[in-house]
């Protein structure tokens, strides 16, 4: 940097020459007339390196009207940035407000510091060999021009992965197929990559990032030539303004200090208010009352210095001034917050005001996330004349250039942001060295949640879920996206640490959310319609399930939520959306999370007599889709005790550093995950797919012998996810045999535990998709028959007592029979016509 | 029991307290002290570190540090300004802290301060005047300054000399609590009083969190120019700039409040604060062994009159005074992952509702502990009460709630004045975030978008008829010796004891000491623990689970430590079984009779 400072100090010292628009007026078409903020080349003859460049030298008189002393002989020549083009038909330029405008220059006090500037400036210019630079820079218009051009000629980018780049030819020249595009579709705003010039040429990129304000202008300049040299015909709404973005320079709002008043940068954040449109006043329209003689004022800091005298007829104060005549700009302010994960723990997220201009207004919301490219600004508390002490706090904001949503492309893409969340060349080394790791799998099983003690097949699971199947898209035969998350039931008797897995889950994952059954209803979960208060619209605002989209929901005590609740799980567990239909608003929202649930037995002790369903008693249709249903249950055995007791003792009384080496750290594991969900996308081979088609028909053929169904293509499908999202665990795009069989394993694993049939000890699917274990089902139809004969031994009675048959059934029968046997026997018999219950008596028909 | 003021050497005890010394006795730009809780951390600001006053005659480099307002006038343009960043953070007493703390606290200061008092009190006020008559605005500043004491009674004092009407405006109360009325102070907990300040950091302010309690060291800046700029801008400046009227009128008062509210403090030195305890020597116990020595081998025998005092309280039940011992002195010390460790929430059930019996116990605790807040668990308060702070965009601040509390402050949940009857939305929320305080120690704060988690160490203690609704460690059911009948007036005897001050400071020290103290296990030990878990297994696998055994070894290290032992002894460890059993035993003969009487 050649300047010794960067702080607002420096910023002051720039002369600004307050030469009268009114004077300017009459010389010039506005168009032209418009200054280039306060870029002014000090006392150094008109620049030769910029022909096309409008010199203004304004030799009309000084009008000092801010300064009482008359001005010295110099005089500062302009470079118009604003308006660089003669001849350009019919596309007028347009102010850049963003760039900062005249208004923010602060006050000079010539005296001081005319002397000084002049050393400077002078001094600059000659010990570059009469290389002219803007005042206060190292830059030079003409150079930085043409570098500019030769930049945007020649630029190819052949790696590109941008969608903004989308369709064009990755080997000819990026932005002039922009241009082109411009040409044709008339929006004058070219986006330029800063990285791409950075990598074009580091020193113009220096310029860029330094001097924003006086680069970027130049710029325009730049385009616009190139651009009306090549489209002589285009006319455009305004001219071209360049709109750099992606600074490389993003920082976290923490960062920003000092140092980077009046430079580009770009910040992430998350808007979290918008104001009212405010419209600013660029230019004032006088007109004389006596002479309806018109002239244009220039705001200057904010302040329009109203003529006294009109120009035409002499007369004093006769100008007024006319509102909709007078050119205005659109101004909003935005406020931006810190996102969550870039905060330390324990601290709050701080905030920055960013002024959008233009048609920038309006273009974010709050909620969104953004990165907002601009240039950083510090002013400093209105000075007031009445009194001497001022506060000597700046106020800091960023004049917007750019804003990028960084959640846009969530809606059309998967894992856009997950692209986001760059990995420097170490971490990805140190991640692949980990993933070629044989044991890599029980390594990071092992790493989760190591507070809580073995349930290994359990971890396992839920590290698989935490992975993730393949997404596949059938949509063009018409089944739509295929559920690549895997839904994890556990439950078991209280006290087994699932509210913990759960936590533990949920603070791994960026996009998890927690809920407890008891605590939330359906709307929480879904999505629920509400009256903003302010603007009196209705707005959705997204629950649980929605807010997790592409992460995990955890849920506790799944078993005490209402079945008005449960219900719209359905939906969300297998079809991934969320159907909305509320007040007006018909709507469907993607839902794409995994459910780990956990739920405690209905006898608040698990009663290894019955079955899952009758332990949790949960509807078997919202059961069949969860992949993996898991008990946790005390196990009771000795050595399990002993461990146990140890691993607790140990976590009581280990010191914090011990316990870090044992595991992996949590951040590694987040990023292995996070890794390995963005860039691993296995892909059945053909030995897997033989596997998991031998697989199903073993788990089908288990069954068949007995009468029974133990699998559906449900678990199939299960299988597969679980068999995908092991490969993704190995880093491998290939799933291969041994990815299904533990695949296999877990599933066979799961449904031993939760799936057994109390009463066989043989392990039935249809416990979970039918409610019912076959046996069950088997003694049901027997109880039925029975009834009926005992029915029909009764001779033909149309009605019996209710009571009475019970105890006649129960003792005619060799086994005991229940209250809810016997009921569902007259339900089952009521469906076949035979009879009706009412009340308490039982009624024979036909 | 060591005089109180024996350890107090402190050289820093002279410089005056916010706490302890009205606002308006504190000299301007001096030196004080406050001690605090952050409740908010605002945005960094940049200022002028340095600057040229624009009278060339005078041309000098000043310092901006340290300082709201910038002397003389400013030479904006001048090449030497420095641009240098600072945070504020807004503070506020530590929530829930308890008189006595304040009145030791004091006392203790009040060897120093009982010089310094008098002689500010004069001393500031004639500063002030010469300050506002330097300013050349006789009316002006007072105006803004005073705009609530109303300006007639005070030109009537006027003539009767300049120091007496100074100490009546300045100690009118009414001034500020009218002025605190409308404006928000943003106490965590409702009805606390105490000046809030604006704490301005200059380096290294990344190592502070919310929630640290701190004792601050740093100049006073109540410059009424500060309200004077803020004021006008509210009048006048809307139409003249608007990019300064975009800051909406809410979030100008919480950011620049004036300045005889809410002092501005330019940190110096901050203390970080483990406890509040002013009868415990605020620098690491190590560095006071002599101290530590002679307190550890009191403290078997503090634990024997604390005990008898509480089992007194707890109307005759010795195993819950045991336990609430245990629970007073817990702290959480270590985290594993999401796991908090040495929580102990204690529910003790059974209270009787006669003779608002659960306020005297309150009362009781009050006096032991340094900070504690009680919670009435009413449907009512449950329903309208903010618990979880959350973050006012408007005004751009966090407000808070009244689980923003310090570390270690005991929160006193009363569910014996929960009633039958509907919780709505923010019932359910605030019955959530209880429960999550107390299973995960962390309280979820409200940003609107999203919530962010912050994690918090309070021990909560519940008291309740029947089981709490809320999850908690441990229950004791309480089993009252007293009869019923007699309950009423053994109860109002409780307070005819009036502890000899001496005695409560021998039990307040004595907890805030037990909480502090190392605690480690020998591998013998750890051994024989193990040996013991899978021998109880064997036996009956029921009788303890692995969420038994997490409980058991809590209680194990905290009755070591109440016993001043620093680690675990095999006797400890029988003695907390045994506890544990008698506790047990005790809950299942409760359930049992309850079950009993209900077919």
């Amino acid at each position: 940097m050649s300047s010794p400072t960067s702080t607002p100090g420096r910023k002051r010292a720039r002369t600004d020459n307050p030469s009268t628009p009114s004077n300017d007026a009459a010389t010039s078409p506005p168009s032209q007339r418009r200054r280039g903020q306060d870029s002014s080349t000090g006392e150094l003859p008109p620049m030769p390196t910029s022909p096309a460049t409008d010199m203004l030298s304004p030799a009309v008189p000084q009008d000092t009207s801010l300064f009482s002393s008359p001005r010295h002989s110099v005089l500062p020549s302009e470079v118009d940035m604003s308006s660089p083009l003669i001849g350009v038909r019919g596309t007028p330029a347009r102010q850049r407000p963003d760039l900062g405008s005249v208004r923010k220059a602060p006050q000079v006090d010539l005296h001081s510091d005319l002397p000084n500037d002049d050393g400077a400036a002078v001094s600059d210019g000659q010990n570059a060999g009469q290389r002219l630079v803007i005042w206060g820079t190292d830059v030079n218009v003409g150079t930085c021009k043409e570098k500019f051009q030769r930049f945007l000629q020649r630029f190819i980018d052949p790696n590109s992965t941008e969608d903004e780049n989308a369709g064009l030819d990755l080997n000819e020249p990026l932005y002039m197929q922009k241009l082109e595009e411009i040409s044709v579709v008339g929006d004058p705003v070219l986006n330029v990559n800063c990285g791409h010039v950075q990598s074009f040429d580091a020193e113009l990129y220096r310029q860029l990032i330094c001097y924003p304000q006086e680069v970027i202008p130049t710029f325009d300049m730049a385009v616009n030539e190139l651009f009306f040299e090549r489209f002589p015909d285009s006319i455009l709404e305004h001219q071209i303004q360049v709109r750099p973005y992606n600074a490389l320079k993003t920082r976290n709002m923490r960062s920003l200090n000092p140092e980077d008043i009046d430079q580009l940068i770009t910040i992430s954040g998350m808007v979290i208010r918008t104001s009212q449109l405010i419209p600013e006043m660029q230019e004032a329209f006088f007109q004389c009352q006596v002479c309806a003689y018109n002239t244009r004022v220039e705001v200057d800091r904010g302040r329009i210095a109203e003529p006294a005298v009109c120009r035409n007829c002499n007369t004093t104060h006769s100008l007024a001034l006319i509102h909709n005549r007078s050119v205005f700009s659109d101004k909003q302010m935005i406020k931006v917050q810190e996102s969550p994960e870039d905060m330390p723990a324990g601290q709050t997220p701080h905030t920055t005001v960013v002024y959008a201009h233009n048609d920038l207004v309006d273009k974010v919301q709050p909620g969104d996330r953004v990165n907002i490219t601009g240039i950083y600004r510090a002013v400093p508390m209105r000075v007031n004349p009445r009194q001497s002490n001022v506060k000597s706090v700046y106020k800091t904001h960023i004049d917007a250039i750019h804003f990028r949503k960084t959640d846009e492309k969530r809606l059309h893409r998967l894992d856009e942001e997950a692209e986001q969340k760059l990995f420097t060349e170490d971490r990805v080394q140190t991640l692949k060295e980990l993933a070629a790791k044989p044991d890599v799998y029980e390594r990071l099983s092992s790493a989760l949640a190591p507070s809580i003690y073995e349930h290994e097949d359990i971890k396992k699971g839920i590290l698989l879920q935490l992975f993730g199947g393949t997404r596949k898209d059938f949509s063009q035969t018409g089944r739509g996206n295929f559920r690549a998350e895997i839904n994890i039931l556990l439950c078991g008797d209280p006290g087994t640490s699932k509210s913990q897995l759960l936590q533990y889950v949920f603070n791994l994952v960026p996009r998890g959310q927690y809920t407890s059954g008891k605590g939330s209803s359906a709307v929480g979960l879904t999505a629920y319609v509400m009256k903003d208060p302010e603007t009196r619209q209705l707005v959705l605002q997204t629950g649980a399930l929605v807010l997790s989209d592409n992460g995990i929901c955890c849920i506790d005590e799944f078993d005490k939520m209402s079945d008005n609740t449960r219900s719209v799980l359905h939906e969300v567990m297998e079809q991934q959306t969320l159907s909305i239909a509320k007040a007006g608003i018909i709507c469907q929202l993607n839902a794409r999370t995994s459910i780990l649930a956990a739920a405690n037995p209905v006898e608040s002790q698990w009663n290894p007599k019955k079955t899952t369903i009758e332990n949790i008693q949960l509807p078997h249709t919202l059961l069949s889709r969860f992949d993996l249903i898991f008990l946790m249950l005390d196990p009771q055995d000795e050595a399990y005790d002993r461990r146990l007791a140890h691993h607790l003792v140990s976590l009581y009384y280990q010191s914090e550093e011990q316990l870090e080496e044992e595991f992996l750290d949590m951040t590694v594991l987040k990023d292995y995950i996070a890794y390995a969900r963005t860039y691993i996308n296995p892909r059945l081979n053909e030995e897997a797919s033989q596997a998991l088609i031998e697989a199903y028909v073993d788990m089908r053929k288990i069954g068949s012998g007995r009468g029974m169904v133990s699998a559906y293509p449900r678990q199939l499908e299960s299988l597969i996810r679980l068999a995908e999202a092991h490969a993704k665990v190995r880093f491998s795009d290939k799933v291969e045999t041994i990815d299904v069989e533990e695949a296999k394993r877990l599933h066979r694993e799961a449904l031993k535990q939760s799936a057994t049939d109390p009463r066989t000890g043989f392990v039935d699917i249809s416990i979970l998709t039918t409610g019912m274990s076959a046996t069950a089902r088997k003694r049901k139809e027997e109880v039925a028959q029975a009834l009926k004969k005992l029915i029909q031994a009764k001779g033909k009675t149309p009605a019996m007592k209710y009571q009475q048959l019970f105890d006649d059934l129960r003792g005619q029968s060799e086994t005991a029979i229940t209250k809810e046997l016997f009921e569902e026997a007259l339900r089952a018999l009521a469906d076949e016509d035979y009879l009706t219950v009412t009340g308490k008596t039982v009624r024979l028909l036909a | 029991m060591p005089s109180t003021h024996d350890w107090i050497n402190n050289p820093l005890g002279v410089v005056p307290s916010l706490n302890d010394v009205p606002l308006h006795y504190l000299k301007p730009n001096s030196l004080v002290r406050f001690r605090c809780l952050i409740q908010d951390m605002f945005d960094p600001e940049f200022y002028m570190g340095a600057y040229e006053t624009v009278d060339p005659s005078t041309k000098v480099l000043r310092c901006g540090k340290y300082k709201d307002v910038t002397e003389c006038g400013v030479d904006l343009n001048s090449r030497n300004t420095v641009t240098a960043e600072r945070q504020t953070f807004y503070c506020v007493p530590i929530p829930g802290e308890n008189p006595w703390v304040k009145e030791i606290s004091f006392s203790l200061a009040g060897s120093s301060q009982a010089r310094v008092v008098p002689s500010t009190s004069y001393v500031p006020s004639r500063q002030k005047r010469s300050y506002e008559e330097d300013d050349d605005m006789d009316t002006q500043p007072q105006k803004q300054r005073e705009p609530h004491t109303g300006m007639s009674p005070q030109s009537h004092t006027e003539p009767h000399g300049n120091g007496d009407c100074k100490r009546q405006e300045t100690e009118a109360p009414s001034s500020q609590t009218t002025s605190a009325s409308h404006l928000d102070l943003n106490f965590p907990l409702p009805g606390e009083k105490g000046p809030s300040c604006l704490v301005k950091v200059y380096e290294d302010w990344d190592s502070f969190k919310l929630n640290d309690t701190l004792e601050v060291y740093g100049i006073l800046s109540v410059s009424p120019a500060l309200s004077a700029l803020a004021e006008e801008k509210d009048a006048s400046s809307s139409l003249l700039d608007p990019a300064e009227c975009m800051e909406t009128a809410e979030e100008q008062r919480v950011h620049s409040p004036p300045a005889s509210l809410v002092p501005r403090l330019h940190m110096i030195y901050a203390k970080p604060l483990p406890h509040c305890n002013p009868l415990l020597p605020s620098a690491a116990l190590e560095d006071n062994s002599a101290f530590l020595s002679s307190t550890l081998s009191e403290m078997a025998s503090v634990r024997t009159e604390l005990l008898a005092y509480l089992t007194h309280v707890l109307l005759g039940d010795a195993l819950a005074a045991e336990y609430l011992i245990l629970h007073l002195i817990s702290s959480v010390y270590a985290r594993r992952d999401v796991l908090p460790l040495g929580k102990f929430t204690l529910n003790v059930s059974g209270c009787p509702t006669v003779a608002s019996y659960t306020e005297r116990l309150y009362q009781i605790i009050q006096q032991l502990v340094p900070c504690s807040y009680r919670l009435s668990m009413s449907l009512q308060n449950m329903n309208q009460l903010r618990l979880v702070p959350k973050k006012d965009y408007v005004a751009n601040r966090l407000v808070s709630g009244a689980l923003q509390l310090a570390r270690n402050t005991s929160l006193f949940l009363d569910e014996t004045q929960l009633e039958q009857g509907q919780l709505d939305t923010t019932g359910v929320r605030n019955i959530t975030a209880l429960g999550n305080l107390i299973s995960w120690q962390k309280v979820d704060y409200d940003f609107n978008y999203h919530q962010m988690e912050f994690p918090c160490n309070i021990n909560v203690l519940i008291a309740s008829e029947g089981r709490s609704l809320l999850p908690s460690d441990c229950q004791v059911h309480l089993q009252p010796q007293v009869a019923p009948p007699q309950m009423e007036e053994y109860l109002s005897a409780i307070h005819m004891h009036p502890q000899a001050s001496s005695q409560l400071n021998k039990f307040r020290l004595y907890l805030s000491l037990a909480r502090t103290l190392d605690y480690s296990i020998s591998d013998e030990v750890t051994k024989a623990v193990e040996d013991d878990f899978v021998d109880m297994r064997k036996d009956d696998p029921q009788s303890i689970s692995a969420e038994d055994f997490h409980r058991l070894l809590v209680v194990a290290r905290l009755l070591s430590l109440s016993l001043g032992q620093t680690s675990l002894s095999r006797d400890s460890w029988m003695r907390a079984k045994h506890i544990e059993t008698l506790r047990r035993s005790r809950t299942e003969q409760q359930q049992q009779c309850v079950n009993g009487n209900e077919p």
